[in-house]
């Protein structure tokens, strides 16, 4: 099909010559077309069917308010629903498609729906889909779903890229209409630091789509000169093709640049779009104004649209919607629809005007006091039903009809933070009102200065005022200034027949008055009863006529009926704009241990542990499951010797005067009296009397210990310490540091751990058992003056040293002690084997410490010393926490092949298993290669008296219940003799 | 998204900081031992539509408390200086 409807001029390129695809079939377009403008040049009215009717639609608009022209654009993994035709700059080679049907867009079978409306009006969904309960999720949902919904997710890995970036300014511009390049030209000259963002990938708003002069040039002329100045000057940005989408605190602005949207893929190493944060010491919001239409019957035929987008299409893009074109409105600006058409040869078939006392139109068969009040044609629109102004009704035949109700500004983002829009009587609209966000003003046609004049001069104005510019304003073009004079006209009621108020969601003046009758009579009931205003649109041409027609019902004016706000976004953000370069893999750093390439090289399993990757084991040939692995490793420490990097463990260094004091406040056991050269076990308690953390800390020095806090912990135990030193008790001579990163530290365990570290450890420093006893630590140097540090703890059990190394160091340290261990038979273990043996020693962890138990149920209520202050010990005495009976026990299985679960819960042996009978849970298990047996750890009602005793560990969750036997949690070697030896 | 003027860093955004609660609750003394006084302090705190003096913790910045004026209605902030030292 050629383009039956282009005209001449126009800003686009009739030179370059653009294939595109919509639908199947082939069509051309040219440069600077949108798909719209390309569809209706080709004489395509029909693009898209309504969400809830399936009724057949076609463009409203010429812009991102738009409502019914969405496609799904592109294919395969690229595909992207609910684009806005209006917006999508064409390119050769584009795919759309139609969607929201089943069949073809002419014949959809979903188009039943329209015959069913009379069942289908507002609240619809709540009132049928009621009962029976069980029918919601199974039956009713997906029914709903493969009905309703727009597009098609493509379900597949975006192949783009996405990208953030921050942007510092002076003065933000938002809109690069006549009074946005006003501004920026005038902010620009003065040397400020500018930033000009429009949405459309060609700046000057409507001065691309009217044919008024401004001084000797056309609109678009000026525009294009002004955006030249501006692009030669170092400091201002534009941004074309970028929506500012959202007003945040203290000036903070995001907005979406569509970098590559407009070609078929983002060239090589280019983002698809970049999500700008913009810091603005001011923003001038100069966003223009939205058309709104009038609702009559029928009002959404494909070809029924906005007239000053037909006034766009004509002008910018040198199209015309239809061959033989009506006009209906309510003000002077609509009647320039038909001037301007007239003028490029376009069949002007008449003028409704709503108002008797318009001036009448020279040369137009101008009807006025006159109404549309319904139209035929089931693809597109053939005609309308005109009632004039006698009362007698007239058809007429045309095969588009521009519509205008007058203008409203875009005051979206001044609803951002506070503010709250404020009614015009003279607009007959809303204006910008309440507080604005920070550093923020309005010109132009956004602040209700709807003239070219009007808006050049407030342009100029605010922005002088908002940088504080003395001077005088650069001068600005003469242009016209003729008000619009609207005279309120909101809708058309006559017949029975549906008048469409938000055609994005199909709400219609009927469903508006059906939530009225049924008592949701405040704007924001309206609002959600009948989802008007809900759509991907936010109803941008919809909400104040609702409003509106909600004050009729209502008997109120307009401001005394609501106010319609709205929140960020702008416009509808591709999720992955959010994202940026944060999904996958990268979605969060990740954290390496120093042994994690050496790990890598022995086969290790690793797992997410925080932000660590830690080896989980290390499987070994022949080896078929992980438990194989595991008790191998298990058996090897508890044997000869193994080696684990705990390199994640929190370090901190505290050093200071009042060091030993500040540790005696922070752990609940007594630290001030710890010789140097001695590591304690610490607890935590949080102020409310509940166990934080554990860990050890050492004194390296009067002065200078090391603590130690758990993985899990590291961070929070560091804020926490950080906010003692700093809230609580600023006079202590205290500093804190995180050294978590600096050193490698790895523990050796097993009975030939000292003679495994005696080889490293360089010879002036003694280890023997007399020399560095349990729970002694030390500066050391090891392999020939590297400095150490040497701790003898044990997680274990088992004779354990736990030793560090710089961390540059910690991949030679692995390879040296595997090598050197290899006459002991040395073993890797990862935090599978870490937590085999630690539960086997009785040794509480994160399962135990998960802020939900005591001292007193960790079996330490006796570590709380009376005789200091330490956080939380005055709060773990309170009578809630006494009472708690649950005590650290352990429980192995009675039958050496059930498996204890972590997660169980105790019951008495023949009671029923439920939550009145519990008498405990297993925090932790494991398979325990030592004792043969499956064993766990965990809190049990008085269970340091009931050793002995057979209960069973209920798991309904599996339909799974095991007898265990209480035991002490201390499974391996409950008098530790082997650490001490 | 706050920006929040750290005395040691200058302005930065909210993000490298965490929030830390109300800042004019103060630690009853070890020998304090009227309960409603600890429960109080532990557990009670107002929820004001207006000021607030808040704690943050700048955690990716220089790790100071900070103690901050802001006003939960508006989002404004005010003066802000380091915890440790009085104001």
């Amino acid at each position: 099909m050629s383009q039956v409807n282009r005209l001449s001029g126009g800003l686009v390129d009739r030179e370059t010559a653009l294939d595109f695809s919509f639908d199947g079939k082939r069509y051309q377009g040219v440069a600077g077309d949108t798909l719209a403008s390309a569809l209706l040049a080709n004489g395509v009215r029909l693009m898209g069917r309504s969400f809830k009717y399936h009724r057949p639609r076609g463009v409203l608009s010429a812009g991102s308010e738009e409502p019914n022209a969405l496609v799904e654009l592109r294919d395969g993994a690229r595909r992207e629903p609910n684009t806005r035709a209006t917006c999508v700059e064409l390119y050769d080679g584009l795919l759309a498609n139609s969607q929201n049907r089943i069949g073809s867009l002419r014949f959809d079978a979903m188009a039943v729906n329209d015959l069913l409306s009379p069942f289908l009006a507002a609240g619809f969904y709540y009132k049928t889909f009621m009962w029976p309960r069980a029918f919601w999720e199974k039956v009713y949902e997906p029914i709903i779903r493969n009905a309703a919904g727009l597009g098609r997710l493509s379900k597949q890995e975006d192949p783009d890229s996405y990208d953030k970036g921050f942007l510092h300014c002076d003065l933000l511009i938002v809109g690069a209409g006549p009074a946005g390049l006003a501004a920026a030209l005038t902010a620009g000259r003065s040397g400020k630091r500018v930033i000009l963002a429009d949405e459309d990938f060609r700046m000057g708003g409507r001065l691309n789509c009217e044919t008024f002069a401004l001084g000797d040039q056309s609109g678009a002329d000026w525009a294009a000169a002004t955006v030249a100045e501006l692009t030669g000057m170092d400091n201002v940005r534009l941004l074309p093709r970028t929506t500012v989408l959202g007003a945040f605190d203290h000036g903070i602005y995001a907005a979406v640049e569509r970098v590559s949207d407009h070609l078929t893929q983002p060239a090589a190493n280019r983002v698809r779009q970049t999500l700008w944060r913009i810091y603005a010491s001011r923003t001038l919001l100069t966003a223009g104004a939205t058309e709104r239409p009038v609702a009559f019957e029928n009002n959404d035929r494909p070809g029924i649209m906005l007239a000053g987008a037909m006034r766009s299409y004509a002008n910018r893009w040198a199209v015309t919607p239809g061959q033989k074109v009506a006009v209906f409105t309510n003000n002077d600006d609509g009647l320039r629809t038909a001037v301007d058409l007239a003028a490029k040869g376009v069949t002007i078939a008449a003028v409704i005007d709503s108002r008797k006392d318009a001036t009448p139109l020279e040369g137009f068969n101008h009807l006025r006091g006159a109404l549309v009040v319904n139209s035929r044609g089931r693809l597109g629109l053939r005609e309308i039903s005109v009632r004039l102004a006698d009362g007698s009704l007239h058809k007429i035949a045309c095969d588009a009809l521009g519509v205008s109700g007058g203008w409203n500004p875009n005051v979206q983002l001044t609803c951002h933070q506070r503010g709250r829009p404020v009614w015009d009587d003279t607009l007959a609209a809303f204006v910008p009102g309440g507080s604005l966000p920070t550093g923020m003003s309005v010109a132009g046609a956004a602040m209700g200065d709807m003239t070219t004049t009007g808006a050049l001069v407030s342009g100029a104005r605010a922005a002088m005022e908002a940088l504080e510019l003395s001077g005088s304003a650069p001068d600005m073009p003469q242009a016209e200034d003729a008000p619009c004079s609207p005279t309120p006209l909101w809708f058309v009621s006559e017949g029975k027949g549906r008048a469409w108020v938000d055609l994005q969601n199909d709400v219609t003046v009927k469903d508006v008055k059906l939530s009225h009758q049924e008592g949701f009579v405040s704007v924001e009931h309206l609002k959600r009863y009948t989802t008007l205003g809900m759509a991907t649109d936010q109803g941008k041409t919809s909400n104040v006529t609702a409003l509106a027609v909600m004050a009729e019902l209502t008997g109120k004016t307009i401001p005394e009926t609501g106010t319609t706000i709205f929140r960020p976004p702008y416009t509808p953000v591709a999720i992955g704009a959010f994202a940026g370069r944060s999904s996958g893999k990268d979605f969060r750093p990740t954290r390496l241990t120093p042994s994690h390439k050496w790990a890598g090289e022995q086969g290790a399993e690793f797992v997410e542990v925080g932000a660590w990757l830690r080896a989980q084991w290390f499987p070994k040939a022949g080896e078929s499951s992980w438990r194989q692995s595991v008790d191998r490793e298990v058996l090897a420490v508890r044997k000869s010797v193994g080696v684990c990097d705990v390199t994640t463990l929190g370090k901190i260094d505290v050093q200071g005067a009042d060091a030993a004091t500040f540790l005696n406040r922070i752990y609940c056991n007594g630290f001030a009296k710890l010789a140097v050269g001695k590591v304690r076990y610490g607890l935590m308690l949080r102020e409310d009397g509940m166990a934080m953390d554990d860990g050890t800390a050492a004194r390296m020095a009067e002065d200078h210990f090391v603590v130690t806090t758990t993985t899990a912990n590291a961070v929070g135990i560091s804020r926490h310490m950080e906010f003692a030193r700093q809230c609580l008790w600023p006079d202590l001579d205290v500093t804190l540091i995180s050294t978590t990163e600096a050193w490698a530290q790895y523990a050796v365990a097993g009975p030939n751990a000292r003679k495994l570290l005696q080889k490293i450890v360089d010879p002036e420093f003694d280890i023997s058992n007399e020399a560095f006893p349990f729970m002694g630590c030390g500066e050391i140097t090891v392999c020939g003056g590297l400095r150490a540090r040497l701790f003898r703890i044990s997680f274990s059990g088992e004779l354990a040293f736990e030793l560090a190394v710089p961390t540059q160091y910690g991949d030679a340290l692995i390879r040296r002690l595997m090598a050197e261990g290899e006459e002991f038979d040395v073993v890797a273990y990862g935090t599978e084997t870490l937590g085999v043996l630690r539960i086997e020693k009785g040794h509480a962890a994160g399962n135990e410490l998960n802020g939900q138990t005591s001292a007193l149920n960790l079996g330490m209520g006796r570590m709380v010393s009376k005789k200091k202050d330490s956080i939380g010990s005055i709060l773990s005495e309170r009578e809630g926490m006494t009472a708690d009976r649950h005590r650290f026990v352990g429980f192995k299985a009675v039958n050496a092949g059930d498996a204890v679960v972590a997660g169980a819960h105790l019951m008495n042996k023949g009671s029923v298993e439920n939550a009145a009978n519990d008498q405990g849970w297993v925090s932790s298990a494991a398979y325990s290669p030592v004792l043969g047996s499956s064993i766990g750890i965990g809190f049990l009602v008085d269970g340091d008296t009931r050793l002995g005793e057979i209960m069973v560990a209920a798991n309904p969750l599996e339909g799974s219940s095991v007898n265990v036997e209480v035991v002490s949690a201390h499974f391996v070697d409950p008098d530790g003799e082997r650490l001490r030896g | 998204m706050l920006r929040i003027n750290c005395p040691v860093c200058g302005t930065r955004d909210e993000t490298e900081f965490t929030y830390g609660g109300d800042a004019t609750v103060v630690r009853p003394a070890m020998d304090e031992t009227r309960a409603q006084l600890w429960l109080d302090y532990v557990f009670n705190r107002d929820n004001p539509r207006g000021p607030h003096t808040e704690y943050w913790h700048h955690v990716q910045g220089c790790r100071q408390w900070l103690v901050m004026e802001r006003n939960t209605l508006t989002h404004e902030v005010g003066e802000c200086h380091l915890a440790k030292e009085a104001c």
